[in-house]
């Protein structure tokens, strides 16, 4: 008999945390087939955040660390220069990455710190029980924006991989999804890409996946990925934002 | 022998610079010596001071609150300082730049033009080694030949040529 | 032992941490402690090293973080309003265990305060720099050769416990230039970094450098075994030096910089008949707690002397069990303490001159 499916060797044979109908736990797996592709789990050190995936070091078979919120691309930097040859990842959520880690974040990217961010966005605050995220959306209700989210008040959700992409030290920067199959697929060729240039030394890569919260925003996992498609990918358009290598290929 | 020696006068004219030539041949004789500059929000212009301790002893305090000898070489600092100078302390003055006389009468008191014999010299810049020559020649505080060695660690490496014109300067203050 | 040199204070800091073999320095611009970053961010490249200028102290307090997770000796420098923004990140070190030291050249608080010398950190350091149950050891040189012997010593304290170790100096001692040389080392055996991230290379199972424990018994499990060995840090690494002390009435309790000042009082006192010395406290944490209590019985009164409103002033208090009169001389915000003030006290406590 052969097998056809089994678990990534990057990634522990433990159950996760994750709520029902997360996608955490796909992105993780997805994470982990480009480690074992790549055959890089032995050189990697992942950095875990603040969030709904801040138990992220147990699930992953590299070395692992746990930042302080918002500043895995500090603890990141620091992990990189410390022993170049190390490859180092850190999954971030849009709290942690776009609200209290922005400075970390733009920092990291602008110095062109050769490491990979996998970024999460889901357009809400998971763990603390569903706040608004920066990535929130106009009008969205969480509970802290009850009546939704009114711009006015509370200023406009953040592009993440737009505002990135403008930053010379950025080599890659792209937004994929996790409502289909085949943006699935994008999403582990992108994560891979992203992978294989910090292993060609090519500088800052990001991946952000857009996601979703079935548990915050009072949804079934399948009428969440719905929500995404119809709210969030519109406001969030998906694709490449920035790829040095391809520009070389012009 | 204890000195303490407060350079005093503008940023830019060298005042940090006389102490740690002071301080650098001190220790080269053996001696304990300490240096602390006053420092400020302003980088240009403004004023700028440093303590300067030589002694046989151990040194607690490089902070000098009444100098037993002043080396001013502005007006602002004369102002600020004169009244601190220990009794029958020294008082070291750039008279091209402090035209009025020091008030103390319990005060030793020397007036050296150096800014402008430095300036009749090709010496530009260099009225601070000037004071420097006079004050170890009043108060005996080292040879000249320590101060050359103090030059010569404290002279960068890019700017070697100028430990001649350096020494020409102190010599010049030593011998007014 | 090196010929001498003269160094400004901070200077040297900087040049013994590089012969300590640090190679890794993460920082922000913040008066008076510029001259370290300025003389890192100059020789580091030289030797292959890394200085590296942050977004922020939040930022290089994290880099510190990451880079002594991968088991380098690493080093981060600010001052007063900076420290406070490490304290997130120095909590997060104290909490997974890890080797780091931070140096903090005191200025005048609170606020943006001034940034002129000061003492008034000491709460700071010695009590919580920052959430949580945990302590770093405190190192309060006062002397140029001090800074730059406590730098050797601060790097291996940090590897041989395994926790963040403070320098805490000031404006003064930061600024000033003396003799000193340089060390070739300690020659000291510290123990192997096997608990480092550099990737497990398929050879071991993976390292978790963690300050999250959400089971409260294993925290606190956690916190107690920390806690044990401060116990061991406290009865081993005490370090203080004793001036004048043999048949010393009163006791001055002075670190750093107004240690510096107090002396002159205390040559001067003595030249008056006055039966002063001084306890020079070295760590601050561990207090020398030893010392002071051994100075109790021959003691009339103790008199701290500190560039602050008063805060060291109760660790002598409770080093001495309250048991004699703990003075306090002091000045704040920038100001230095004049010897003359501190003998002026002197004569006070001791009912005039003798």
């Amino acid at each position: 008999m052969s097998v056809v499916f089994d678990r990534p060797k990057a990634l522990s044979p433990v159950s996760t945390h994750y709520c029902p109908g997360c996608t955490h736990g796909i992105i993780h797996r997805l994470v982990a087939e480009v480690l074992d592709e790549l055959d890089l789990t032995g050189r990697t050190v992942g950095v875990a955040p603040v969030g709904c995936s801040v138990m992220a070091y147990n699930y992953f078979e590299c070395d692992m660390t746990e930042a302080a919120h918002g500043r895995a691309p500090a603890q990141a930097t620091g992990l990189k220069r410390a022993n170049p040859d190390s490859i180092v990842f850190t999954y971030q959520g849009d709290g942690d990455l776009a609200a209290i880690g922005t400075a970390e974040t733009v920092h990291a990217a602008t110095r062109g710190e050769n490491i990979t961010i996998i970024f999460v966005n889901n357009a809400i605050y998971g763990m603390t029980g569903g706040q608004m995220a920066p990535t929130t959306l106009p009008n969205q209700v969480t509970q802290t924006t009850p009546y939704g989210r009114d711009v006015k008040v509370a200023g406009h959700p953040v592009r993440v991989c737009e505002m990135l992409s403008t930053l010379d030290g950025v080599a890659y920067a792209e937004r994929v999804s996790m409502d289909t199959v085949p943006h699935i697929n994008a999403a582990k060729k992108a994560i891979k890409k992203a992978f294989q240039y910090q292993v060609e030394g090519k500088g800052f890569t990001i991946v952000e996946v857009l996601s979703t919260c079935p548990t915050n925003w009072g949804l079934s996992p399948v009428k969440a990925l719905g929500w995404l498609q119809e709210n969030m990918i519109p406001h969030y358009p998906l694709g490449v934002y920035k790829d040095i290598g391809a520009e070389v290929q012009k | 022998m204890n000195h303490e020696i407060l350079f005093a006068g503008f940023g830019g004219q060298g005042i940090l610079f006389a102490g740690k030539v002071l301080v650098y041949a001190g220790m080269l004789e053996g001696r304990q010596v300490s240096w602390l500059p006053s420092y400020g929000p302003e980088m240009r212009g403004g004023t700028a001071n440093c303590s300067v301790i030589i002694s046989d002893d151990p040194i607690g305090s490089p902070i000098i609150n009444d100098p037993a000898i002043l080396v001013a070489m502005n007006l602002p600092s004369l102002d600020k300082f004169e009244d601190l100078i220990q009794k029958d302390g020294y008082a070291f003055i750039d008279s091209t730049l402090i035209t009025r006389k020091v008030e103390r009468n319990d005060v030793k008191t020397f007036y050296i033009p150096a800014t402008q014999m430095a300036q009749d010299n090709g010496m530009k810049g260099l009225a601070n080694m000037i004071m420097l020559g006079k004050v170890i020649r009043e108060l005996g505080v080292m040879d000249m030949e320590s101060i050359k060695k103090g030059l010569v660690k404290v002279i960068p490496e890019r700017k070697k040529d100028m430990l001649e014109v350096n020494l020409k300067a102190v010599q010049m203050g030593y011998d007014f | 032992m090196a010929d001498k040199v003269l160094m400004k204070g901070n200077e040297a800091l900087a040049e013994a941490a590089m012969c300590a073999g640090c190679r890794h320095f993460f920082g922000y611009p913040i008066t008076p402690q510029t001259e370290i970053s300025a003389y890192l961010s100059k020789h580091m490249p030289k030797v292959g090293g890394t200085f590296l200028q942050a977004e922020s102290e939040v930022a290089a307090i994290n880099m510190v973080l990451g880079a002594a997770a991968a088991g380098v000796r690493v080093m981060t420098s600010s001052s007063s309003p900076g420290i406070s923004l490490k304290s997130e990140g120095i909590s997060y070190i104290a909490g997974c265990d890890l080797p780091a030291v931070i140096v903090n050249v005191q200025r005048g608080g609170p606020g943006l305060g001034g940034i002129q010398p000061s003492q008034a950190d000491y709460y700071q350091a010695t009590r919580g720099l920052g959430h949580g149950d945990f302590h770093m050891i405190v190192l309060a040189p006062s002397t140029v050769q001090e800074v730059i012997d406590l730098t050797f010593e601060a790097f291996d304290l940090a590897d041989l416990y395994r926790m963040p170790v403070l320098m805490l100096s000031d404006g003064i001692l930061g600024q000033m230039m003396e003799p000193a040389s340089f060390p070739e080392g300690t020659g000291r055996t510290l123990p192997e970094k096997d608990w480092a991230v550099t990737g497990t290379q398929g050879k071991r199972k993976k390292n978790i450098v963690n300050s999250l424990y959400l089971q409260p018994d294993e925290l606190e499990r956690k916190v107690m075994e920390r806690y044990e060995r401060y116990d061991a840090i406290k009865k081993t690494e005490q370090k203080c030096e004793r001036f004048m002390m043999d048949d010393a009435e009163y006791v001055v309790v002075a670190y750093g910089a107004s240690a510096r000042v107090a002396k002159n009082a205390i040559v001067a006192a003595r030249a008056e008949g006055m039966k002063v010395g001084m306890i020079r406290p070295i760590t601050l944490w561990p207090f020398p707690v030893d010392a002071i209590r051994e100075a109790t019985e021959q003691a009339k009164a103790f008199l701290t002397v500190e560039l602050s409103m008063g805060q060291m002033i109760d660790d002598v208090r409770l080093a001495c069990e309250c048991k004699k009169p703990v003075h306090l001389c002091n000045r704040t915000g920038g100001m230095i303490v004049k010897p003359q003030e501190v003998l002026a006290k002197l004569k006070e406590i001791s009912g005039g001159a003798k």
